[in-house]
């Protein structure tokens, strides 16, 4: 390796262990009541093997050091699968990458020198409880609506009874696999809720178990998510695109089937 | 105080059917008389709720997240484990049992480990019916896999998201209940006392974590559903928010604390990579099933070797350990065995990566054989959760995994039913000390919450409420008074200390000392040490702790200062258990007590019985009672997995 090279290596080298320094942009929100607006927080020495909540623990704890309040925002799992975190970064749900959740996202996704903003989800269905935190509680009432198969504990036929095509299963797993975090939602300019209800819809519609109660499940459910008052859905697709599970758009393709077969030949409304 | 364990008479196979036609049933029209309270919403809790709002109870259902959906059992990877014998493998109720009780190492109770390999089979059943979408063979049957510690394939998973499709059947029949009105559902609520009304459990005093309002609610019986305290360490594959709070708080009032020295280091998670790191993450065990585990046969090659390097060490130098020294289980070996060895290699300067605390998990071979496509569909989510994290393609270069702190073993005693020493107080999951022994085997933990939740509490709760009056205890009661006032002491006393340091600075600190010297090898001076070091690190936790805010706020500073609080007592239980289990077996390793070959060795003499714990005061050393382990059906025997 010649001089020169070696020195470009070093260089290289040098640059990739750098830890970098950022502007946070953050909303801050007393409580729901509280008008609320951004805050401008400067961040240094950020690993880039941190994750993104890593690094709001370091902001954290540098403004529990100043006596100052922590940044609330909803984290548990920090593997992905938990559907607490909910960070609205640079304009999009969960931040720059996809089929990812924030705390999923590291940061060697950003540069030194950036500027992040950061929001809440944006939605009147999803009231802001403080700071980054909303009430996603809309979401349970929707699965308490008919999420379900109606059967008790006990006497369940054995599990092989009901043999179930390979293809049908893993199309049903793709749709199981939501961890409903409201991204979708948050990533709607309508701030619907469709891709979150077709998930669900979509996995018990596919499956033998879900036949019986078919039809109310599409009606109940999406009547219930009306009344939460989300949105309209008009098939933009920056749900599926946002979904850090990549729940498909083929999914509301069958929830709209469902519910207008459902609506046709309802015995029930 | 003798520990009652209530195991029923009779042979093992029949003790499970013959108590279940003993208990005493509470007639469907009286049920509705009876309140019930369920704290935790995770496989145990929401299969609990779920099934006892069905059978017609008044369930008040507690989680301190968002929605019950996120509690931790979501996270499980792998799988559960039945005793199907599906694939016709050899597998039955009894060798599922055989696998349980000495996978544990020997230190579980035998009666209760049958009951749950009886009732596995229901499971699989129960959550096939609420529409689980399990994985399945091209026929359209259920499709199983193997797991550590096992030579049958008796485990059933949807991807690497078995955890998460089973938590959200539970979910499911939870919301049905709530939509019927039979469950009452609190999130976002803490659980911060348990109130006692002549020696029974009678209730809880909650927070609201929003508003931060401090509530009572009364009931006929409690059931703890609160997980583990793997969070004592710190670092931990455990949610940032699981917690032992509630039930450490039972326990001091009164209900004893079984064997909370049992702690289960997970053999493959990713490695820590600096002073910021929150927690780790877990890569499933089922990984093992095509990874081969290795490390370099030279320490001077091994040497901050990166994963990307790794395709350099020719096969000739690769020292695949737990091939070579167990070749009958090879990769597969139990969870307590991987880490130690795992941890060997590390101390004889063999780890790589830049810490040298890192071993490679490495698919060449299987995407070789299979193809990448056959991998990809087995743990392709596992792979690009790892590649996510740290910035490596498995699929191109071997990962790099350690140790860390997964699963608690030990926690609240409980008899034959479930109920913890104190009257109306039942613990199910991993919050109670379990099924498990010293050791818990691989998709182990999902069959037990929901064999807890759906299969056996119902039931045994029932002889329980039976002999109970209808009559409901007013939250005016001075035991509520009592309760809810020290709890808001507790908290004004946290809130005015106002001193200098966070409370993830002790939380921090307390890991180190557990992690050190109560972690995957302890010894009798080390222990010693640290039971000193915890108490100082109370003492300056009471005098210099700062809690931000005010307590009429969502305060996580607030939260996780009650959470901390509690650890610090816990953590010097487990190791004043660690000290007093002078013998090595399944997760405690104390390093006196080891074989030639460096395997754990017990002393069945001596330590063949469960460590109950019952609470003196904070500053007093816990007294132990001692509930004698009987085996009759399992012989008792050096593990082996050569």
């Amino acid at each position: 390796m010649s001089d020169e090279l070696f020195f470009q290596f070093i260089a290289k080298k040098l640059i990739t262990i750098k830890k970098m320094n950022l502007t946070l942009k953050v909303w801050r929100q007393k409580n729901v009541n509280d008008k609320g607006g951004f805050q401008t927080y400067q961040v240094s020495d950020i690993s880039e093997d941190m994750s993104f909540l890593e690094m709001f623990d370091v902001l954290n704890e540098d403004l529990a050091r100043k006596g100052e309040d922590p940044i609330h925002f909803d984290h548990d799992c920090r593997e992905g699968i938990c559907g607490m975190c909910s960070m609205y970064i640079n304009g999009r749900p969960h931040g720059p990458k996809q089929k990812i959740t924030t705390c999923q996202l590291h940061m060697r996704s950003f540069k030194d020198g950036d500027t992040i903003t950061v929001e809440p989800w944006r939605a009147g269905a999803f009231p802001v409880i403080k700071d980054l935190v909303v009430d996603r509680s809309a979401f349970d009432r929707i699965i308490q609506a008919g999420g379900y198969v109606n059967v008790n504990t006990g006497g369940t036929p054995d599990a092989n009874e009901i043999p179930i095509p390979k293809t049908v299963a893993d199309e049903a797993m793709d749709a199981a696999t939501c961890i409903g975090c409201g991204a979708c939602v948050a990533a709607c300019k309508n701030a619907s809720a469709m891709l979150f209800v077709a998930a669900k819809v979509s996995q018990l519609a596919l499956l033998p178990q879900g036949q019986v109660e078919r039809k109310t499940r599409a009606e109940n459910m999406v009547a219930q998510m009306d009344a939460e008052g989300f949105g309209a859905c008009t098939n933009t697709g920056a749900c599926s695109a946002e979904c850090p599970k990549g729940i498909s758009l083929t999914t509301i393709a069958r929830l709209n089937r469902e519910y207008f077969s459902a609506k046709a030949s309802s015995e029930n409304v | 105080m003798k520990l009652e364990s209530k195991i029923p008479e009779g042979a093992i196979g029949d003790k499970w059917t013959k108590h279940k036609f003993n208990v005493k049933l509470v007639n469907p029209a009286n049920k509705r008389k009876y309140d019930v309270i369920v704290v935790g919403t995770g496989l145990a809790g929401a299969s609990a709720a779920a099934s006892l709002g069905e059978l017609g109870y008044n369930v008040k259902a507690f989680c301190f997240q968002d929605s019950p959906r996120r509690a931790h059992s979501i996270a499980a990877q792998g799988g559960i484990n039945a005793a199907k014998n599906y694939q016709n493998d050899g597998d039955s109720v009894f060798r599922l049992f055989y696998d349980t009780v000495k996978g544990g190492d020997y230190r579980a109770r035998e009666a209760n480990v049958h009951r749950l390999a009886e009732v596995s089979v229901n499971i699989i059943d129960q959550c096939v019916a609420q529409g689980v979408p399990f994985a399945r063979e091209y026929g359209g049957l259920l499709a199983n896999r193997s797991f550590g510690g096992a030579q049958v394939s008796r485990t059933f998973y949807a991807k690497g998201q078995t955890g998460q499709q089973l938590l959200l059947g539970a979910y499911s029949a939870l919301s049905r209940q709530i939509k019927n009105g039979k469950v009452e559902m609190h999130n976002r609520t803490e659980m911060l006392d348990l109130v006692m009304v002549d020696g029974k459990a009678r209730g809880i005093i909650t927070r609201d974590l929003i508003t931060g309002k401090i509530e009572r609610h009364s009931a006929h019986a409690v059931v703890l559903a609160t997980g583990g305290y793997g969070n004592v360490f710190f670092l931990s594959t455990n949610a940032m928010g699981s917690n032992a709070t509630a039930a450490w708080r039972a326990h001091k009032k009164g209900a004893l604390m079984a064997n909370p020295c049992y702690t289960q280091i997970h053999p493959t998670c990713i490695p820590v990579s600096g002073d910021h790191q929150s927690k780790l993450t877990l890569m499933s065990e089922s990984l093992r099933n095509d990874g081969r585990v290795w490390v370099p046969k030279d320490a001077a090659k091994a040497k901050g070797l990166s994963a990307k390097d790794a395709a350099n060490i020719p096969d000739s130098e690769r020292d695949y350990y737990l091939e070579r020294r167990y070749p009958a289980f090879g990769n597969l070996v139990p969870r307590d065995v991987a880490s130690r060895n795992a941890k060997m290699v590390c101390d004889e300067g063999r780890g790589v990566g830049t810490t040298g605390l890192a071993v490679f998990l490495d698919f060449s071979d299987a995407i070789k054989r299979d193809g990448k496509k056959v991998v990809e569909a087995k743990y392709g989510n596992l792979f690009d959760m790892y590649k996510q994290i740290t910035g490596d393609n498995p699929y191109e270069m071997p990962m790099m995994i350690y140790p860390a702190v997964h699963y608690t073993m030990g926690g609240l005693w409980v008899d034959y039913n479930l109920m913890t020493n104190v009257d109306g107080c039942y613990a199910i999951g991993e919050a109670n000390f379990s099924d498990h022994g010293a050791n818990r085997l691989g998709a182990s933990a999902l069959m037990q919450g929901l064999a807890d939740g759906y299969f056996v509490l119902p039931y045994t709760i029932g002889d329980y409420l039976a002999k109970m009056p209808y009559e409901r205890v007013s939250t005016d009661h001075a035991a509520f008074e009592e309760a809810e006032k020290a709890v808001k002491d507790k908290i004004n006393t946290l809130l005015n200390i106002k001193g200098s340091q966070t409370v993830d600075d002790f939380h921090k600190k307390l890991g180190k000392i557990m992690w050190e010297y109560c972690g995957m090898a302890r010894n009798e001076a080390g222990l010693k040490k640290a039971k000193g070091m915890i108490r100082e690190l109370r003492e300056e936790f009471w005098e210099d702790v700062n809690v931000l805010g005010s307590n009429e706020e969502l305060n996580m500073s607030l939260e996780k200062a009650n959470r901390v609080a509690d650890f610090l007592e816990l953590g010097e239980l487990m190791v004043d258990d660690a000290l007093n289990r002078d013998e090595s077996c399944g997760g405690h390793f104390r390093e006196e007590h080891q074989t030639e070959e460096g395997e754990a060795k017990r002393n069945d003499e001596k330590f063949a019985y469960v460590g109950a714990w019952e609470f003196q005061g904070v500053e007093k050393d816990e007294v132990l009672h001692k509930e004698e382990l009987v085996f009759e059906n399992v012989k008792l025997t050096q593990r082996s997995y050569k």
